[in-house]
């Protein structure tokens, strides 16, 4: 697989990871673990409003929103994760998939192949078990979006 | 043992004093400089791969148990060569004091340290409280990766038999006592995985027959240290019915929640004969034909095939 099926930003990353060796990646997801925004006001003060993805290793909240465009321009999707700074890893995942799939509309997020994260190349030094908290973590994303997007489906499987 | 070994009062009361450390006697050491000549290893060992980059004690060396301390195709350890290149690596002579400190309660500090153990390496040792318990006080951390001066290493064969228990010799055990470390729910079989490990599943779900439940973190207080000698000998001795002399072995899933009781059992209550069975739920659980205990109750010795 490679990274055409991929939105841009998530193709960038996904290329990113994938130019650089191995320990590097680890410092790259470092890197994105750090920069997960912080959540906003009105979750923080609301923690029901966020979903906990329980496959994951250490605590990872969710959230979505859609945000309407006007016209033509489908809507967008917001996406809000929050993990603790002990859990780096998982706060790493989350930070790839907000930056790679915030702001897309929701058709663009069904269609990211469920298999994506393999594509860092990480799996060698994060133990497989690792990768699929961070598949776990797509998959969920994804669950919420179709159900808040009913009338959209996920692309057929070519 | 090569680096003096603290005395305290809480220790002192283990059967093996010389195997823990507390984060005050760390900062003081570190402070007088013990890291610098390689007679002293301190070793980070995490869950969280990345954890150690977030900030870590001044001078510490990171391992990673899955990277170096697993063998990359056979689910099994690194042999003696590999084990040997990767301690030098880490600045780690055959004679260095290695000190094992973690997060989650020095749980994969543990395991780290009874691999060090299949390889006879002498002084092997547990920061007290470990990761959280540093932090939480305050003490003194680094971004900075350390750059070890390669120690010396011979290649030492692994010597499994006396701390490893294989499923042939699980069920050779029957009749003597056997550990459970994992959740209540995994004891009964409710449930057949971790709360949050799916992926570390099995086919069935249950116990071994005849094994006593302590989930590993009884053996732990809140901020991660050991529970006292009075505490342990409560648990292991009173709740599992452990005898003095017994020949003990704790499982769990993979074998590194019980890495930590079985530091307890071996060092701090002193039994001579503990294994740690490392295929623990993830193989028996899978495995045709071993027998399997639901519900609450132990069970009872299973009569030969």
């Amino acid at each position: 697989m490679n990274t055409s099926a991929l939105p841009a930003a998530l193709a960038e990353i996904v290329d990113d990871f994938q130019a650089l060796t191995e320990p590097e990646r680890l410092q790259l997801l470092l890197e994105f673990s750090r920069g997960l925004p912080e959540l906003p006001e009105r979750l923080k003060d609301h923690p029901e409003l966020m979903e906990q993805v329980v496959e994951c290793q250490t605590p990872l909240f969710l959230s979505i929103e859609t945000e309407p465009h006007d016209g033509d321009t489908p809507d967008v999707v917001r996406l809000f994760f929050k993990a603790p700074a002990e859990a780096p890893t998982t706060r790493g995942f989350a930070g790839v998939l907000h930056e790679g799939l915030d702001g897309l509309s929701a058709q663009q997020i069904l269609d990211v192949p469920d298999d994506m994260p393999e594509l860092l190349g990480l799996t060698r030094a994060i133990t497989p078990l690792r990768m699929r908290g961070m598949s776990a973590m797509l998959g969920r994303v994804k669950r919420k979006v179709a159900a808040a997007a009913p009338q959209q489906s996920p692309a057929p499987h070519s | 043992m090569s680096y003096p070994v603290e005395q305290n009062e809480k220790f002192a009361a283990y059967a093996r004093p010389e195997r823990l450390v507390s984060t005050e006697w760390l900062a003081g050491a570190i402070e007088a400089g013990a890291l610098d000549g390689g007679e002293l290893v301190v070793l980070e060992s995490d869950e969280d791969v990345l954890l150690y980059e977030t900030g870590h004690i001044p001078g510490a060396v990171k391992i990673d148990w899955h990277t170096d301390l697993n063998d990359e195709v056979t689910r099994d350890f690194v042999d003696g060569a590999t084990f040997a290149a990767m301690a030098a690596a880490k600045g780690i002579s055959r004679e260095s004091s290695v000190f094992f400190y973690g997060d989650k309660s020095n749980w994969w500090a543990t395991y780290a340290l009874w691999v060090f153990t299949l390889f006879g390496h002498e002084d092997v040792r547990i920061l007290d409280g470990g990761r959280d318990k540093w932090i939480a006080e305050g003490r003194p951390t680094t971004t900075e990766t350390t750059v070890p001066t390669p120690g010396e290493y011979p290649v030492v064969e692994r010597n499994d038999a006396p701390v490893r228990a294989f499923k042939e010799d699980v069920l050779a055990h029957f009749g003597k006592p056997l550990i459970d470390v994992r959740s209540p729910e995994e004891y009964t079989g409710q449930r057949t995985h971790m709360p949050a490990y799916p992926e570390e599943g099995a086919m069935r779900g249950g116990h071994i027959p005849t094994a006593a439940s302590i989930p590993w973190g009884r053996a732990a207080a809140e901020d991660g240290t050991y529970r006292n000698r009075t505490e342990l000998e409560a648990l292991y001795l009173g709740e599992a019915g452990l005898k003095e002399g017994d020949d003990v072995v704790a499982y769990c899933r993979i074998g590194e929640r019980s890495s930590h009781s079985w530091f307890a059992l071996k060092y701090l209550l002193g039994f001579d004969t503990v294994r740690n069975y490392d295929g623990s739920w993830t193989e028996w659980g899978n495995a045709v034909r071993v027998p399997i205990v639901r519900g609450t109750e132990r069970g009872t010795v299973p009569s030969a095939r």
